[in-house]
């Protein structure tokens, strides 16, 4: 992405188009990735609240998926899932 | 097993699915205080307007020419988010009385960490909370200034180590008890003082509604587990939040006209405080005896919190 | 046409801004800046103003808030002084950077320490930088119409910069003084309702104040610069509006007598109308002595001052603040820098003087210009000194 000049700056430097931090993709900072396991899984949703990142999601079939252009690995998911039906593997 | 029993959600049903902090946002991994924020902005919805301190909230989610916000967000300086809510409050205000924007109702959100809230933002919070206006305070507590490397603040609780308040041949990290900001906040006088911390995701939510429902000045103190300061793995960011109130370090309660009520998530009995300790490297130089004094503090404080919920119970 | 009245100047001050349809006022209160502050209250109190009075709990606060109701789109003012101004230090090139056009008055008091309560430039001066729009005025008329224009110079869309009039304390905010005051209708007309760049609302979510790194900074930066610069067309605008509708002229450097000066003096503020009556009596006496008023501070008027000054064999630069172990007054090394690559040029002389509070009268000024005009050998000539030291 070009820099902007000064002349394009918007006035007041005020950054008008929301959630535009989506360009940036943070999964280049993960080490370890998690795996769900759909036979364990029971759909509680308790992944997606807890992922400070915002990027579990829930599928058509209700089961969970991280988006992996941001997770970061923090594996707060895999912990805090009761049926352990996330496992974190290392990146490789 | 402690999950099980706090288990009591099927998520997705129950929140608000619109994430107003997109990802991309530059917090740490496993950062717990990006995830509170994240579920306060599920909590309020679209009809709020944030004013933040300076601060790693502030920092990770406004990297110029990109924003991680979805709702209107204004960072000024560090001391004066809250006085800085107040006044968009009151311009809010003249202007939906002048007809000059649409009458639906915005909530105004001061947010900051707790060097903002309790040290550099003490007098500007306490100014905006007695003036009356309609907003809500959230403190972000990760018990330091983390955002500028781990110093000591008046949240940093007993005897964890910081880099200005280091444990060391002579010192046992910080040296002073944690200021009492949520209790600071009740003497106010305020409609709504209430504590957080996103372990507890639907008490959480719960109280942020209320806050929002509230016309006139809302505090709620949210305890925010940050593994880069306390030096505790990542994925652990949510359990030792859980910990911290399992052993009352930091009871969820809530104070609505000076009445106040222990959350339905406080256990019935503490577990030790060296259970909470023994994750975190910034407790690690802690004698037993050191923890011990700790304790007696910690049991003392949560037995006076229970008196007042006696004596001054919510509906009473 | 306006009233002729008489009445306080602070309070005059207050009445023209309750003129302005202000949604919000912020202020904390000051010596001598407090009549402001008690007079809005009062037009809100009374009802004769529709706008929100916070009675924020300091000038941080005051800044602050007046920000985030700027930032929503609301039309915005406070006033301040001294310590004041000092405290809302921080807060003024964030203001600006933003390019939210709150309009605050100055009541100008020195800066502690020690204490003192009493006028002069120490306050304003160390706010130089800051990236506002900066206007000094002389009387009490100027401080009621400049009160009013500020808002309109701010939020021109080509503008979007924030105002500080600079109203000397109690040596003209607490004067009665008679003046016009524009009526409700005029100022309707010459007003435009505030149509902010952006605002704080759900309909349509905006971030102000984002984090900025070094690939954004110095772009940032000269945008500001350029910003507060081009600024001036506009005011230049504005100020020959308010004539037409008024029939009060305001340029960015006034002259009295300076056509044809030997000897020129530059003052700030309400000094000025001393100052003439001193180049009266100079002239009585066949001395070729002239005025130059400064009323724009930044953007610094250039031009203006250099076609001022050209002729003149002297020029004497009053200061009413030091820059400590500096060049001398700030006044004195602006005007400098100014005429730096000017071929033809006067001797500068700097005279610090009027500091908190002290009485100048008349035979002070003329004193200057004798003191100036024996020295032939031009020994003193670009040195300052504090004019009536005790030594």
């Amino acid at each position: 992405m070009a820099l902007k000049t000064w002349r394009e700056l918007p006035i007041g430097c005020v950054v008008s188009e929301p959630g535009s931090a989506s360009e940036y993709h943070t999964g280049s900072w993960r080490s370890q990735r998690p795996i769900w396991d759909n036979k364990k899984c029971i759909k509680c949703g308790i992944c997606y609240v807890f992922c400070p990142e915002g990027c579990v999601q829930q599928t058509e079939d209700g089961f969970f998926v991280a988006n992996m252009d941001y997770c970061k690995g923090c594996g707060i998911c895999a912990h805090e899932c009761w049926p352990r039906a996330i496992a974190m593997i290392e990146e490789g | 097993m402690n999950i099980v029993e706090n288990f009591d959600l099927f998520a997705p049903r129950l929140i608000n699915k619109k994430e107003l902090l997109s990802s991309g946002h530059r917090a740490c991994s496993g950062c717990a205080e990006v995830l509170a924020v994240r579920l306060m902005a599920k909590a309020l919805g679209d009809n709020t307007v944030i004013a933040s301190a300076t601060g790693c909230m502030e920092i990770v989610s406004s990297m110029f020419p990109t924003t991680a916000w979805e709702v209107p967000w204004i960072h000024v300086a560090f001391e004066n988010a809250a006085s800085v809510a107040s006044g968009i409050e009151a311009g809010l205000k003249a202007l939906r009385k002048k007809g000059k924007i649409d009458d639906r109702y915005v909530k105004v959100v001061g947010m900051g960490g707790d060097g903002a809230t309790m040290d550099i933002g003490f007098q500007a919070l306490s100014g905006a909370m007695e003036r009356g206006h309609d907003m809500i305070y959230v403190c972000f507590d990760n018990e330091a200034y983390m955002n500028t490397g781990i110093q000591r603040s008046s949240g940093t609780p007993m005897g964890a180590s910081t880099t200005t308040a280091p444990a060391g041949k002579v010192s046992s990290g910080q040296k002073t008890w944690k200021k009492n900001m949520p209790e600071i906040m009740v003497a106010h006088a305020i409609p709504y003082v209430a504590t957080v911390c996103p372990s507890y995701p639907l008490d959480f939510i719960r109280k942020m509604e209320k806050a929002k429902s509230i016309k006139g000045p809302s505090y709620i103190h949210c305890f925010s587990v940050c593994p880069t300061g306390w030096r505790c793995p990542s994925q652990m960011a949510v359990s030792m939040g859980r910990l911290a109130i399992e052993t009352g370090v930091f009871p969820l309660y809530e104070v609505e006209n000076g009445h106040y009520r222990l959350s339905p998530d406080m256990p019935k009995k503490l577990k030790p405080i060296k259970d909470y300790f023994k994750g975190q490297g910034r407790f690690r130089h802690l004698s037993a005896e050191e923890i011990d004094k700790i304790q007696e503090k910690v049991t003392v404080e949560f037995n006076k919190l229970k008196e007042k919920e006696k004596f001054l119970k919510i509906g009473n | 046409m306006g009233k002729r009245i008489g009445m306080e100047v602070a309070v005059a001050v207050a009445e023209a801004v309750g003129l302005c349809n202000i949604d919000m006022a912020a202020v904390y209160p000051i010596t001598p800046q407090s009549h402001i502050a008690e007079h809005l209250s009062d037009l809100v109190a009374d009802g004769k103003i529709d706008a929100e009075f916070v009675t924020v709990e300091s000038e941080h606060s005051a800044m602050s808030a007046v920000i985030g109701s700027s930032g929503a789109g609301a039309r915005s003012y406070t006033a301040t002084s001294s310590q004041g101004l000092m405290y809302m230090h921080e807060l003024l090139p964030i203001a600006s950077a933003m390019r939210l056009p709150i309009t605050m008055a100055i009541a100008n008091r020195a800066v502690s320490g020690p204490l003192n309560i009493l006028n002069d430039h120490s306050d304003i001066m160390p706010q130089r930088d800051s990236g506002w729009i900066s206007i000094f005025v002389e009387n009490g008329q100027e401080s009621i119409d400049m009160s009013i224009i500020a808002f309109k110079i701010a939020e021109h869309k080509d503008v979007m910069l924030p105002v500080n009039i600079n109203i000397d304390g109690f040596q003209l905010t607490h004067m009665v003084e008679p003046f016009e005051m524009p009526t409700q209708e005029e100022v309707n007309k010459f007003l435009p309702p505030f149509v902010p760049h952006a605002t704080l609302h759900p309909a349509k979510p905006v971030t102000m104040g984002a984090f900025a790194m070094s690939d954004y900074f110095t772009e940032i930066m000269k945008a500001k610069d350029e910003a507060l610069k081009n600024s001036k067309k506009v005011i230049l605008e504005v100020w020959d509006e308010w004539a037409k509708l008024f029939g009060r002229s305001y340029k960015p450097v006034e002259t009295y007598k300076a056509d044809d000066a030997e000897v020129l003096m530059l003052t700030m503020g309400s000094m000025g109308e001393t100052a003439q009556m001193a180049i009266d009596e100079l002239r009585a006496k066949g001395i070729k002595a002239g005025l130059v008023k400064l009323r724009l501070w930044r953007p610094f008027p250039f031009e203006e001052i250099k076609a001022a000054i050209k002729n003149a064999k002297k020029l004497i630069v009053t200061d009413r603040a030091n820059s400590f172990g500096g060049p001398g007054g700030p006044v004195f090394s602006e005007i400098k820098s100014a005429l730096y690559a000017e071929v033809q040029r006067p001797l500068i002389y700097n005279y610090i003087y009027g500091l908190g509070g002290r009485d100048v009268p008349v035979g002070d000024f003329t004193g200057m210009f004798e003191k100036v005009l024996a020295d032939t050998a031009n020994k003193q000539a670009d040195t300052y000194e504090f004019w009536g030291v005790r030594e």
